[in-house]
């Protein structure tokens, strides 16, 4: 194994000799570069935002935005990383840098550097056209989304978007613009021990299981979006930390006859991107999972391996009648996810085992709905999240499956609500009476992101405004 | 046109440029506190013990354990102190208790040569306490007459002769919750003991001198012994008013008895349940009306939550009785303050420094009145705004109404009001599931400090032989672009390209005895100096220049770094009439000094004239909201607003449009959630306290500048606007009133709480639903 080392802004630096919990912005910091902020610890604000080259799907590299204070720095081993400071300098302004600081972009300038990142992130987008224009979307195809986990005290945002709104293309000779047509850095093996602690990034699948067989306390872990806010918020520590995230075998997305497998390690932006749109739900779902940045490290491994009631993923899922394929170094095995939660954050998943790929039968169900009740539009944890998987024909609920988070322990499936719609005409008077049943579904709690009154609410409202736009075309 | 407020030939004020380190933020490139640490050598981190008791005793605190973790250097208590043991200015604020007053009372601090031996070394601290009873609520406090500071009262008239002469009289109460600061930059402050023995502290803050003395005093020095510099701050807010003290004095000691740098750096928990937020305040209102809808009598008591201390709480609690008027001219007032003592952070400034929850109470009265009244808010508003030569109910005489009714005109025809509000009415009329509604507020707001000796300010300006500039002033930098304007108005005043001035960052030692930067008026009062400055210096060249150009002192004039006698074409460059002055050993260097004049204040009387002059501006927002949710869009917002002669366009827009939003944040979005059992800040970090994002910004944002409106008697003619367009975003709250109102038959009053979350939202449509058969679904 060579010495771990990564790629800042065009200069290698030992990952060697750091602390195994060492964030990457704490990594860029501690070596000088101070651009980078930290301003949550938690993946809320973007502060911490750089670039990271990545295997691409429009182009063998893409730029990638992420929150550099939830990544553990030996996790970009072998990578190439750009921060603010690599973008451009002071006296030689990149376009991105250039455009923010004319129009008023930044005034404390504190969330500054990490806007640049992400909105370099979507200049540098390949696919990024024109033809995009309008909801969210800039004449240059700008995806306001991409911002959406940056948080500016200061300005109001408008500025910003009218920065990000402004920008063209990249020129050809633009040596990020042209990184992209060369491949990304291949995963590497990665081994960083220091006070007792390990990082590890093995080589395969097996690799993988073996160690989780042999140090069954070893903690896997994927786009660490869930991991670094408890590294960081809580303290957590590990001695054995597993990145799964790099293995091949967990990067795959197939479509079968029968069925969707997603890969386990794949990001929730290669996921929306490889479906593109060809999952009614999940498509509706992405946008309003959590930000861009963190969309483009989560999986849906993590999403279900942390066992939250509030998982989003689980809700659509579980509309969507799909299955959860795990494995350990015993061999594999199948779980419908409507089984896979056991109780609060405890799931079937053993020791040592690992999601590999989540399966979602073909064919889709015709209607499909994801609601998802939060404070904030963009970027923020559901109080309740209901996903509906629905085919309707000749007026009649021919099936019916709903899935709900953030009402009781665990994800579950509203049971009682989808017999109280099978094989009943698709009326108000049906609505009204699913409704009641919808409402009593789960058990709802009081806390300080909503009353348990207004999540029940919430449940029999979703109903209706399904009903609504089903009925009535579009809902107003 | 006073001399103040005269701008000269081609100045660099008023011109549209970019904050003065835009380059340096857009590059990673600007410093702020935190980012000094890794340059000094061997740096301490430091480490709070917070104890998780809304109220206790301490009985025991066990450090040893601490200092058996390795990479622990020290623990900081009180018995280290050498000088006073108290991080404020009212003897209050212990910087290290031994009762802890809130859940998270930070009573003790760890050093570590490593953030996270530090980080251990604070949990292996043993605290013992003895809980003792807690106060949570206001209302708790309110019944247990648990009060600090004073009870002012603010009266005018006869109430009672006001109330019974009204034809309607309504009454309530409403309770509205504070604001998390969340600059993006938390508290930081890192202290050395320099080669000359001499306390050197980087603070972000906006009060260095106040940091100063404080450490001074902490440390048992004076205040020559110990300077505070402040390069800049990733956001203040007024957050950074008061709170940074005690953090900046746990560095200071930290330096002084290990002899090595110190670093204090709150993680956003921290922040979140150790410093201090805006007041959440409680009210009790009585108003009355004419027959056409006219305010009669306003008979109030607001209640502010203090926190555990007094902080800023009192000059906070006058600015919003001194607010509660807006722009409404009310005859008869009585209105009474009190501050309660509750177990929770300790409450302080935040932008518009109680002027917006005074505001609050009168906007939302309005609001909820206008339906009973029969009157179309925008209508009730209008007719009562004040007209000139009417007086405040503190007596300060309102002279400016033709601007905030200019603008006023301005947004309604700028905003097509009357032609959107038709297109409401037939959209509302055809979606039964979605509402829209469009409200207007308007903004009259005080500037000054309250308080009138802290309005004065100094600078430092000196040119160098080689012609360069550099200027210092008292005020601090958090985004505000205070610095911007004053490179501007140096530029100006000493006739010179803004390129040939530098800014150096705020020194105690370079600018003694500052007030805070804030009260909007760091452009005011240090722009005074700065001008103050440069105009001696400009004086002093203009012999120079009179004697090599053959002309008068008087008819010398310098433009663009180029001096000439008026009607002759022979010039001196800048540079050679610097060097010239040298020569002629006149001296180069210049020190300013400003103080806002004409204001006076009585508190007992609650009766003078504090302000200078009323910041004005005028909001329409026009909203949509699900009636299945709850949920909602800012569709458009229109503003106008009174900066004066701006001294620096681009920077008001952005104070304009960033105080909107800020705004709209306290009053829809953020939520501090208090467990009322426990004290537990509930929504201590961002996954929890959402702030506005972009899904917040108005689709449509439009602001402009009123046109033509020099402020005589301030700096070029320009006003403050750092805090006045907070409060613009009531129009975002009373439009979702409105909206909410609108899914129940005509005429509905709706009570709403604050914030207006999406859930709040949704049970004041639901009620207005419920008062109607329209519900299509149960
Ligand atoms: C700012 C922010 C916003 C968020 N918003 C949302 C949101 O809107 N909706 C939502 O649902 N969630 C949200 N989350 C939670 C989080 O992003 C998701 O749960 C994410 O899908 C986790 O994936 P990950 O790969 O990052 O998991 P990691 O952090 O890498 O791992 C999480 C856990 O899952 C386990 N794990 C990971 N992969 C596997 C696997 N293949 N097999 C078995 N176990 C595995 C790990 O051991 C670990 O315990 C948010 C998080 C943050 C920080
Ligand atoms: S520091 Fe806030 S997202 Fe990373
Ligand atoms: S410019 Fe201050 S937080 Fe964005």
């Amino acid at each position: 194994m060579t010495i771990p080392q990564v790629n800042v802004n065009g200069r290698w630096l030992a990952l060697s000799d750091i602390p195994v919990h060492t964030t990457l912005l704490d990594f860029v910091r501690d070596s000088g570069l101070t651009g980078s902020k930290e301003g949550c610890a938690e993946g809320e604000c973007g502060a911490c935002a750089v670039l990271v080259a990545q295997p691409g799907i429009t182009t063998p590299t893409e730029w990638v935005a992420v929150n550099a204070c939830l990544l553990p720095a030996a996790s970009v081993d072998g990578q190439e990383v750009i921060t603010a400071e690599g973008l451009g300098r002071a006296d030689a302004l990149h376009p991105v840098q250039e455009a923010m600081a004319v129009r008023g972009g930044s005034q404390c300038g504190y969330c500054t550097p990490g806007f640049v990142c992400g909105m370099a992130a979507e200049y540098y987008r390949a696919d990024r056209d024109c033809t995009h224009a309008g909801q969210d979307h800039g004449p240059n195809g700008f995806d306001l989304h991409a911002l959406s986990g940056n948080l500016c005290r200061c300005t109001g945002y408008r500025p910003i978007r009218d920065a990000a709104y402004s920008l063209g293309t990249p020129p050809a000779e633009d040596p990020l613009a042209t990184r992209r047509d060369e491949p990304a850095a291949a995963p590497v093996a990665t081994e960083v021990t220091r006070d007792g602690r390990t990082y590890l990034r093995p080589r395969t699948l097996p690799d993988a299981l073996r160690v989780l067989a042999e140090q069954p306390e070893t903690a896997p872990v994927a786009g660490c979006t869930d991991w670094g806010v408890g590294v960081n918020i809580h303290g957590r520590r590990a001695d054995r930390v597993l990145a799964i995230d790099r293995l091949a075998e967990l990067r795959e997305l197939e479509v079968h006859a029968d069925a969707i497998e997603i890969g386990a390690a794949l990001s929730l932006t290669e996921i929306e991107r490889k479906l593109d749109g060809s999952v009614p739900l999940l498509a509706e779902l992405f946008p309003q999972f959590a930000s861009r940045l963190i969309r483009n490290r989560a999986t849906l491994g993590g999403n279900l391996g942390n066992g939250s009631p509030i998982g989003d993923a689980s809700a659509a899922l579980l509309a969507l009648g799909a299955e959860v394929l795990l494995m350990d170094s015993a061999g594999r095995r199948t779980v419908p996810l409507a089984d896979y939660f056991t109780g609060y954050r405890e799931s079937v998943l053993r020791p040592g085992e690992l999601i590999t790929s989540i399966r979602i039968p073909l064919p889709l169900a015709p209607v499909t709905a994801f609601h998802k009740i939060a404070k904030r539009r963009f970027d923020d944890i559901s109080s309740v999240a209901i996903g509906f998987a629905l085919d309707i024909t000749g007026g009649v609920v021919r099936r019916a499956h709903i899935g709900l988070g953030g009402v009781a322990a665990t994800p579950l499936r509203a049971y009682a609500t989808e017999a109280a719609l099978l094989d009943r005409p698709w009326t108000a008077d049906t609505v009204a009476a699913a409704q009641q049943v919808l409402r009593a579904e789960g058990t709802p709690m009081d806390d300080h992101r909503a009353s348990a009154r207004y999540r029940a609410a919430m449940l029999g409202q979703s109903l209706a405004k399904l009903h609504a736009e089903t009925t009535e075309g579009a809902v107003g | 046109m006073s001399a103040l407020s005269e701008r000269p030939e081609n100045p660099s004020v008023g011109v549209a440029i970019p904050h003065e380190s835009a380059s340096a933020h857009v590059s990673g490139l600007a410093k702020y506190t935190d980012d000094l640490a890794g340059r000094a050598q061997g740096t301490l981190h430091a480490y709070p013990v917070q104890v998780p008791h809304a109220h206790a005793r301490i009985t025991a605190l066990r450090t040893e354990p601490a200092l058996a973790v390795p990479g622990v250097v020290r623990v900081l208590t009180a018995a280290d102190v050498p000088g006073v043991n108290d991080s404020g200015i009212h003897h209050d604020e212990p910087l290290f208790p031994d009762e802890v007053m809130f859940y998270g009372h930070a009573v003790c601090w760890v050093l570590g040569e490593s953030l996270e031996a530090a980080r251990l070394g604070a949990a292996a601290v043993e605290v013992d306490v003895e809980p003792l009873p807690a106060l949570i609520t206001v209302p708790e406090a309110i019944a247990a007459g648990s009060f600090q500071g004073g009870r002012p009262v603010m009266t005018r008239g006869d109430v009672d002769a006001g109330f019974a002469a009204s034809a309607h009289v309504f009454e309530g109460e409403f309770e509205f919750a504070g604001q998390e600061h969340f600059y993006l930059e938390t508290h930081a402050a890192l202290a050395q003991v320099d080669e000359n023995d001499q306390i050197f502290v980087q603070s972000s803050t906006q009060h260095p001198t106040e940091t100063q003395e404080i450490v001074a005093h902490v440390l048992g020095l004076r205040s020559h012994e110990v300077t505070v510099q402040c390069l800049r701050m990733g956001g203040g807010f007024g957050g950074k008013e008061m709170q940074p003290h005690g953090f900046a004095a746990i560095a200071a000691l930290g330096a002084v008895l290990t002899g090595r740098p110190v670093r204090v750096r709150l993680s956003r928990l921290q922040d979140m349940t150790m410093s201090g937020k805006r007041h959440g305040f409680h009210s009790r209102w009585r108003v009355g009306f004419d027959a056409e809808g006219r305010l009669q009598a306003l008979d109030a008591t607001l209640t502010a939550d203090g926190g555990w201390s007094l902080d800023l709480s009192a000059p906070v609690l006058s600015r919003a009785l001194c607010h509660i008027d807006n722009a409404y001219y009310l005859p008869h007032v009585r209105v009474q303050g009190f501050i309660a003592r509750t177990n929770k952070t300790s409450s302080t400034a935040f932008r518009g420094f109680g002027g917006p929850q005074g505001m609050l109470v009168i906007e939302d009265i309005l609001g909820r009145c206008a339906p009973l009244l029969g009157i179309d808010p925008i209508t009730l508003q209008r007719r009562n705004f004040y007209a000139d030569g009417q007086t405040t109910p503190y007596g300060q005489p309102v002279n400016q109404m033709t601007r905030l009714t200019t603008a006023w005109d301005q947004v309604i025809s700028n905003g097509d009001i009357s032609a959107r509000q038709r297109e409401i009415a037939a959209f509302n009329a055809t979606h039964p599931h979605t509402k829209r509604a469009l409200a207007m507020t308007p903004v009259k707001f005080g500037i000054s400090f309250n308080l009138t000796a802290f309005n004065q300010a100094g600078a430092l300006v000196h040119i160098y032989k080689d012609g360069s500039v550099l200027i210092n002033h008292g005020g601090t930098e958090m985004g505000q672009g205070l610095h911007t304007k004053m490179l501007q108005v140096a530029a100006t005043a000493l006739g010179v390209p803004l390129s040939t001035v530098r800014l150096a960052p705020t020194r105690t030692d370079k600018v003694p005895n500052t007030s805070a930067t804030a009260a909007s008026v760091g452009s005011d009062i240090n722009g005074g100096a700065v001008k103050n400055a440069c105009d001696q210096l400009r004086q002093r060249l203009h012999e120079v220049a009179a004697t090599r150009l053959g002309a008068h002192a008087h008819d010398v004039r310098i433009v663009d770094g180029v001096a000439r006698a008026l009607g002759s074409n022979q010039t001196l460059e800048w540079n050679e009439l610097v060097k010239a002055a040298y020569w002629q050993r006149v001296q180069l260097s210049a020190a300013g000094f400003y103080r806002t004049e004409g204001l006076h204040w009585n508190a007992e009387t609650f009766q003078g004239t504090p302000f200078k002059y009323f910041g004005h501006g005028v909001a329409a927002a026009e909203v949509e909201v699900d009636g299945f949710t709850g949920a909602y869009r800012t569709r458009r917002v229109d503003i106008v607003h009174d900066v004066g002669d701006s001294l620096s366009p681009l920077v008001d827009i952005g104070q304009i449009e960033g105080g909107f939003v800020q705004g709209a944040g306290w009053l829809t979005l953020e939520d501090l959630r208090w467990d009322a059992k426990t004290g537990r800040l509930l929504t201590q970090t961002p996954s929890t306290y959402k702030l506005p994002s972009f899904s917040e910004m108005p689709e449509v944002f439009n602001v402009s500048l009123l046109a033509d409106v020099p402020e005589d008697g301030v700096v070029y003619g320009s006003k403050a606007s750092g805090e006045v367009p907070l409060m613009l975003a009531f129009c975002v709250r009373e439009a979702l009133r409105q909206a909410a109102a609108a899914f129940g038959p005509v005429g509905t009053s709706v009570e709403l709480a604050s914030p207006a979350t999406p859930e709040a939202v949704y049970w004041a449509l639901d009620t207005a639903r419920n008062r109607s058969d329209v519900a299509a679904y149960g």
